[in-house]
């Protein structure tokens, strides 16, 4: 009774923290905010689910395997959403128009007054 | 109320919450200004579908479905990743 109000528990917790995760990809003002919505809220509620299933089955190989996927989605999705983050600035995907701060540009994007790239 | 009813019950909301999500992704994929943009939602999108997975896995005492999580997780990061490849390079004008 109390694994299964704590794996319930946990079942909604998790899918919470993924439907913010989507509500925030839909609301967010621009690209690199959407980004920040969604990748840390995605793999922070699979790692959550996760944790409720292994409470669910309690048996060694559905532990090791997700403790595999956890450590895998922890690893690859900062390096993911790095790779598409750089590769969208560098291509002048417009910025939030109230954002005050633009550090990279002439670095990593174009110069502003460089028409050539535009974003797809 | 007994346990497997209780637990019908955790797994609807958390359904429920899950279908929202997904929503709201779907309508950033299908909106989205820009191609990095549907890359996120689709990206997205993936995690939701581990989600769901453990969810009927959990449900339906099937440890089995947690392999398909994993190769779902694998996929996608090569997905993601390839795509900004493309695009760093140039490939969609």
């Amino acid at each position: 009774m109390i694994t299964t109000i704590v794996v319930g528990s946990l079942l909604v917790l998790g899918t919470a923290l993924m439907a913010l995760a989507g509500i925030g990809v839909y609301r967010m003002p621009d690209l690199f905010t959407r980004m920040h919505a969604s990748t840390k809220g995605a793999s922070l509620g699979v790692a959550v689910l996760l944790l409720a299933a292994v409470l669910s089955f309690q048996d060694l190989s559905v532990g090791t395997k997700a403790a595999l996927t956890t450590a895998f989605i922890f690893l690859t999705a900062p390096v993911a959403a790095h790779m598409l983050g750089r590769a969208a600035y560098a291509k002048n995907v417009p910025l939030w128009e109230k954002s005050i701060m633009d550090e990279g540009r002439g670095k990593i994007a174009p110069l502003p007054e460089d028409k050539t790239d535009q974003p797809s | 109320m007994d346990t497997a009813s209780l637990m019908t019950v955790f797994c609807w909301i958390a359904s429920g919450f899950l279908a929202l999500g997904m929503c709201a992704a779907f309508i950033r994929l299908l909106l989205g200004p820009s191609l990095p943009d549907r890359v996120v939602a689709l990206d997205l999108l993936a995690a939701m579908a581990i989600g769901a997975l453990v969810i009927v896995a959990v449900q339906t005492s099937q440890p089995i479905l947690l392999d398909v999580a994993l190769a779902i997780a694998i996929i996608t990061f090569l997905g993601t990743v390839a795509l900004a490849m493309s695009l760093e390079r140039g490939v969609f004008k």
